[in-house]
């Protein structure tokens, strides 16, 4: 690559210049190595995995089994809508509780600005298990946020659209939505605060000044300044909680698996490698497709 | 609503405080429409707020704001037919040129704003750029899109603080004549803030000055500047030679004779303040001449300095107390005075101001020597 670089500046070129050329390659390398030999290495692994026949006694051949792939979509695909579907949900709740956040601490936090984020932060230093498992015991029966949920008929609510199938908020779509929320708000949080911090407030006063209104200052001058927040973090909220397999597990029941959970299982306890690869390989597609048709509609490309 | 709600701006014991310190003492000012009016001081001294207070964009403390008839203090930014060209500029960065312009027609869902806009940015020669994003163009077009922005919705009063700023000396000179223009050719009433004497007085019908969050005067550039009223106008705005005097009884209908430093000087008593008894007497260095001109005011001194500038020469004369008063003499072929010679300092009676002596002679000098 280096050298190709080398060529490219032509001959005209007094030779300092060509020298210093080789340095942001120089500085690329480390990342370099490091991607070949973390994510493609593993990457060509998984490829050629999903694509082999046999199982872990007798070992594996490759036979370019593609049919695999068209097995584990048919068997699986109510797995991956879900799993899209509740990490869609959790994406939009996170953005509806981050945004107002993100701009109260950007924008009027004052001299408080760091220690709001750093509570923003706090939860991180405990494990994600332990986060997920907290919850366990905020929506369990006899703790009074089901009992007000149930008072307040929010139960009768969330079962009339079939969030939750009983009068318990625990182990439910319900429950495993407010996990994934949960747990990925910080994404979203900090990319929003990055940008809203960046916003001129001397805008949103011309804004008011130009006849807008504050609603129209948000929808003309706000947002579209921050969507390169809103971008990163519905990105940093969204992928992760797509392949999410823990709030599945211990905040949901069997009827709302989600494929990070399939994959899962496959590989460490049915020990279907090529299956188990194959399913990884899907999501990814899918993930990378929707984040690109995502981001064109987002038109950023300009903003960023 | 913009045909009706038209007048004159009206501020009526307008004030502003901030926790501990008020930024604007009860300010009462009418400020006729149409007009190109100046608001000078130094920095800090409230110049901002108060055009804040006008646009909405700070609550005053107490006070009324009247366009016209109507009282506007109660109401918000958006729904005061009131403009700011930013001091900052504050254009639109994720919107193109045209764009930022139709931003307040659209807002009032005006159905001719591309057109109005265009037809805007052709009067501050910005056309070509139009669909441009603000952040392409230079300093000097970026503050003409800025005016374009607020001058397109033609508000009822039109609020520039300081807006030249930020530019060189000569594209500065060329705004100034620009905005003088713009100004006359759409008739709307302008309020343009600056701490530049020299800008306020090429382009004001009035001015009013401010120092500490008062005015201190109020009048067009002529009167400020011929007669001052107190001695921080009379330093803020041009260079002043102030002597300490007594005014002596007596006098005639239009003369009065002061006593400075034993000498009896005349001043016409309209340039005298009712009442008082010690003054400073003011003379602008340009209506002071070397040499006797006939008159009954002059003072003998010795030239300490020369400084020859092409146009004019200043010169710096030292007077037997001490004090050394500054004379420009235009470059009209009259004999020029060399260092250390003894010579006579002489002015007309008219050209004399007198101000109450209880004030600070320095008041304002200070601050007008950065910006020039
Ligand atoms: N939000 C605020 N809180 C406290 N004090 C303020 C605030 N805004 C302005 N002030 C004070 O009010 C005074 C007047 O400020 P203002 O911005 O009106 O000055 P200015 O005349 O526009 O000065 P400049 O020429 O430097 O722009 C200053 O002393 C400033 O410190
Ligand atoms: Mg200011």
């Amino acid at each position: 690559m280096a050298e190709t670089a080398v060529l490219s500046t032509g001959s005209a070129a007094p030779p300092s210049r060509r020298r210093r050329n080789w340095v942001p390659y120089a500085l690329l390398l480390p990342g370099i190595l490091w991607l070949i030999v973390f994510f493609v290495l593993p990457m060509v692994t998984l490829a050629s995995q999903s694509l082999q026949e046999g199982n872990v006694d007798d070992g594996y051949v490759f036979t370019a089994n593609f049919s695999i792939y068209v097995d584990a979509l048919k068997q699986y695909w109510p797995q991956f809508v879900r799993s899209f579907v509740y990490a869609g949900i959790a994406t939009g709740l996170a953005l509806l509780l981050a945004y107002p956040l993100a701009y109260f601490i950007a924008q009027k936090a004052g001299r408080h600005k760091n220690l709001v984020l750093v509570l923003v932060i706090a939860p991180f230093f405990t494990s994600f298990l332990i986060r997920t498992l907290a919850w366990r015991t905020i929506l369990s029966d006899d703790w009074f946020i089901t009992t007000w949920a149930q008072n307040l008929h929010i139960t009768d609510f969330l079962q009339a659209v079939g969030l939750t199938d009983n009068d318990s908020l625990l182990n439910s779509q319900f429950a495993v939505i407010m996990g994934l929320t949960y747990n990925f708000l910080p994404f979203m949080i900090l990319p929003l605060y990055t940008s809203l911090e960046r916003l001129d407030p001397r805008l949103i006063e011309a804004a008011g000044d130009l006849y807008a209104s504050p609603w129209q200052t948000f929808r003309k001058v706000t947002w579209p300044l921050s969507l390169p927040g809103v971008v990163a973090g519905t990105l940093l909220t969204f992928i992760p909680a797509a392949g999410d397999f823990i709030n599945a597990r211990l905040l949901g029941n069997t009827q709302t698996t989600m494929i990070g959970s399939v994959i899962d299982a496959q590989f460490l306890r049915v020990l279907d490698y090529p299956l188990a690869a194959a399913l990884s390989f899907i999501l990814l597609i899918l993930i990378v497709a929707m984040v690109s048709v995502y981001v064109r509609r987002a038109g950023t490309e300009e903003l960023l | 609503m913009s045909e009706q709600s038209k007048g004159d701006l009206s501020l009526v014991a307008l004030t502003k405080s901030f926790a501990t310190f008020t930024a604007v003492h009860p300010l009462d000012l009418t400020i006729p429409q149409g007009s190109f009016f100046a608001l000078l001081g130094p920095s800090g001294c409230g110049k901002t707020t108060t055009l804040r207070m006008i646009a909405g964009l700070e609550e005053p403390t107490g006070g009324r704001i009247r366009i016209g008839e109507t009282d506007i203090t109660d109401t918000k930014a958006y729904q005061r037919n009131v403009n700011t060209v930013f001091q900052s500029y504050a254009l639109f960065p994720h919107m193109t040129v045209v764009d930022n312009v139709m931003f307040g027609l659209r807002r009032r869902g005006d159905k001719d704003a591309k057109a109005k806009a265009n037809e805007v940015l052709e009067l501050v020669q910005l056309g070509q750029v139009a669909n441009k994003k603000p952040t392409q163009l230079s300093g000097g077009m970026q503050q003409r899109v800025a005016l374009a922005r607020a001058l397109v919705n033609r508000p009822d009063v039109l609020l520039l603080d300081e807006p030249l700023g930020a530019l060189d000396l000569k594209l500065r000179r060329q705004m100034q004549i620009e905005l003088k223009r713009i100004q006359q050719e759409v008739g709307l009433t302008f309020i343009h803030v600056t701490h530049d004497q020299e800008e306020a007085m090429t382009m004001a019908d009035s001015i009013a000055v401010m120092n500490a969050g008062r005015m201190e005067q109020l009048g067009d550039p002529a009167t400020l500047y011929e007669q001052p009223r107190s001695t921080f106008v009379a330093n803020f705005l041009g260079q002043s030679n102030l002597l300490r005097a007594r005014v002596n009884p007596g006098g005639t209908d239009d003369m009065v004779t002061v006593r400075a430093h034993d000498v009896d000087l005349e001043v016409s008593r309209e340039h005298l303040p009712d009442g008082v008894g010690d003054v400073w007497l003011g003379v602008r260095p340009e209506k002071l001449r070397l040499g006797e001109s006939g008159g009954p005011n002059h003072l003998r001194g010795i030239v300490r300095d020369v400084s020859f500038s092409g146009v004019a020469t200043q010169y710096s004369v030292e007077m037997p107390w001490g004090q050394e008063l500054i004379v420009i003499q235009q470059n009209d072929g009259s004999n020029r005075a060399t260092l250390g010679e003894a010579v006579t300092v002489s002015w007309a009676a008219q050209h004399g101001f007198a101000l109450d002596a209880s004030q600070d002679a320095e008041a304002g000098a200070e601050l007008v020597d950065d910006h020039g």
